[in-house]
């Protein structure tokens, strides 16, 4: 099964070079970023608007209708969010090491639609490589007058800044990653008053945009509005990336068109379970996802709209695949302890609500769990979202809290009997069984 | 009489540790702007290996940041260390992918073999044993990372063989 690729084209056409100057300026590179150049602010956010891109790192929000927010203050600024630590999801990584002048690219599209002169990158910790090559690609645009004093022989000057991050999930929050940019603990800012189109990077109105989100501009421009809708599946536009990984027999990074099912993209894309075991569940969009089963969901089609109305997100676009061999109070405990150990600690219900959720799971998976705890759960769950609703509610400053709470609300509404299992025979009834390599 | 920032530069460190002129480089580089904190803290971990009291009150000094600043945003971030790291790092990732492809084991049967707590050091100092959250790499779950070099879809035989061949390697130096 082949789809049409095309933020992975280049890498996949030309693998050992993809990520070289030379290759990107022979694949008709930089070619849309001159042009844009010729082109008014309105112009450009209009046709991003109507290319009806949406933003890829989670939120899936309207990226042109982002940028028209901005407010009228200057300097603006621009971050490329490629904070990317939610698990499961390794896209932004390929994007950054095999295609970086795919991104930059994007980085001056955007830079010019919004007046931007300083953007930066930034890039979470763990990924020194795609940090490496990215910086490379800089100084490499750099030299060619692609970014600098007067681009492309214009007025127009534009820098762009590298920024290694610490190793803390919770900066891909946008305003913890601002605040992360100005050398500070990445804590998460109030929103209102500091929305960063208004009060974002040194308190100036800030434009913040995921990686690949950044990578589709220059090919919206390319191939036009019109053709570049036609990739897509109704409102979800373009392609997108999903990170398989789990247990599937081809694991890996898939650049897919919306509106293909979880079943074509799990056994065809996926290649099936290893060893034919059964489905059990999948993650569909990262940690923060709720969980999707084979009964209710294998058929549905993979966009915004299906997966919201079934109360789950495409989120980052990672599928973690589980088989029967799978333990769902512990899979859970290890989803919860991740939110956990990532909370920043500044809001009570999120900083509290997810140690107790880990201890509590734990002690069910240890055998001594309670028959009060599959409320107690549920309850601390309800105090850090509450009424347990999708989309979630959230009594804290940002959605990592509400994100902990979503495995719980998955093992609690489709695998109750297993949860009630570990509790009622005081041991884990997965605990001799072989995970299959 | 305290030395200004600019005297200090050029000096030698008082303990006589040069490795404080390479912090003192990437300072100036930067302009001792105080947002590039992070940057500086990386840079000085790269040099040291970890970050100790003393390395983290010099950078607050040469930013005019607290020290209880710079302290905090350094334990804030995972990759500061504050401990001297062993000879060799073993970094297990027990992400979700991971996690189900059998992470635990891994972690279990290194802590097992060489007798050191997850997240510790072993008590000769030859071993660290970290685990992290998520590396990006769930393709090639179960992850393991010895000593920078990433190994993909290996089960708890074959990580312990490859710490051993580590260990052995430098003793054969």
């Amino acid at each position: 099964m082949s789809y049409p690729k095309v933020l992975t084209k280049r890498m996949e056409d030309h693998p050992a070079d993809s990520h070289t100057i030379e290759r990107y300026a022979a694949t008709g590179g930089y070619a849309q970023a001159k042009a844009a150049l010729d082109m008014t602010r309105d112009e450009l956010v209009d046709i991003v608007k109507a290319s009806g891109l949406l933003g890829r790192g989670g939120a899936a929000f309207s990226t042109g209708l982002k940028w028209s927010f901005l407010a009228p203050a200057r300097p603006a600024y621009l971050v490329v969010n490629g904070d990317e630590s939610e698990p499961g999801t390794f896209k932004d990584r390929q994007l950054l090491e095999r295609d970086p002048h795919q991104m930059l690219e994007g980085v001056i599209i955007t830079a010019i639609a919004n007046e931007v002169h300083h953007a930066f990158v930034y890039i979470r910790g763990e990924y020194p490589k795609p940090a490496r090559r990215l910086q490379r690609a800089v100084d490499e645009a750099y030299a060619e007058g692609y970014f600098g004093k007067g681009i492309f022989g214009s007025d127009y000057d534009l820098d762009v800044t590298v920024h290694l991050g610490g190793g803390a999930y919770i900066c891909g929050e946008e305003t913890a990653l601002i605040n992360s940019l100005e050398g500070q603990r990445g804590e998460p800012r109030l929103k209102p008053p500091y929305f960063p189109a208004a009060k974002g990077l040194y308190m100036m109105p800030t434009i913040v945009n995921n990686v690949e989100t950044m990578a589709n501009l220059p090919h919206i421009l390319d191939m036009g509005v019109e053709a570049y809708k036609a990739l897509g599946h109704g409102d979800d536009t373009g392609t997108f990336l999903t990170s398989l990984s789990g247990h599937v027999n081809n694991p890996g990074n898939y650049e897919l068109p919306h509106g293909i099912t979880w079943r074509e993209l799990i056994y065809e894309v996926g290649g099936g379970i290893p060893g034919d075991r059964e489905l059990k569940m999948w993650i569909p969009g990262g940690a923060s996802a709720p969980w999707f089963n084979p009964e209710d969901h294998l058929d549905l089609p993979i966009t915004k709209g299906d997966t919201g109305q079934a109360g789950s997100m495409l989120g980052s676009g990672a599928v973690v695949v589980m088989n029967d061999t799978t333990c769902v109070v512990k899979a859970a405990e290890r989803v919860v302890r991740f939110f956990s150990h990532e909370s920043c600690g500044q809001c009570t219900p999120c900083r509290e609500g997810t140690t107790w959720l880990e201890m509590i799971l734990r002690r069910i998976e240890a055998g001594q769990g309670r028959p009060i705890d599959a409320d107690l759960l549920l309850d601390v769950s309800d105090n850090i979202s509450v009424g347990l609703a999708w989309p979630p509610r959230q009594t804290t400053i940002c959605p990592l809290g509400p994100s902990a709470v979503s495995p719980i609300t998955s093992i609690m509404r489709h695998f109750k009997d297993e949860v009630m299992a570990h509790i009622t025979e005081g041991a884990c009834p997965f605990a001799k069984t072989e995970v299959p390599a | 009489m305290t030395t200004t920032r600019d005297e200090a530069a050029g000096e030698l460190h008082p303990s006589g540790d040069d490795r404080f002129a390479l912090v003192d480089k990437h300072l100036k580089r930067v302009r001792y702007e105080q947002d590039q904190l992070i940057e500086t803290l990386h840079v000085a971990q790269d040099v040291f290996g970890y970050l100790s009291d003393d390395v983290l009150i010099y950078v607050a000094r040469a930013l005019m940041l607290p020290p209880s600043m710079v302290y905090g945003v350094a334990t804030f971030y995972q990759l500061f260390t504050f401990e001297a790291p062993g000879d060799h790092a073993c970094t297990v990732c027990t992400g979700t992918a991971c996690y189900v492809k059998g992470a635990d084991d891994i972690v279990q049967s290194v802590r097992e073999a060489h007798d050191v707590a997850a997240g510790a050091t072993s008590e000769d100092g030859r071993l660290t044993l970290k685990t992290a959250r998520c590396l990006g790499s769930c393709g090639l779950a179960p992850v393991v990372v010895l000593d920078g070099t990433v190994h993909g879809h290996l089960d708890a035989a074959e990580v312990l063989a490859l710490v051993q061949q580590a260990l052995e390697e430098e003793e054969a130096d």
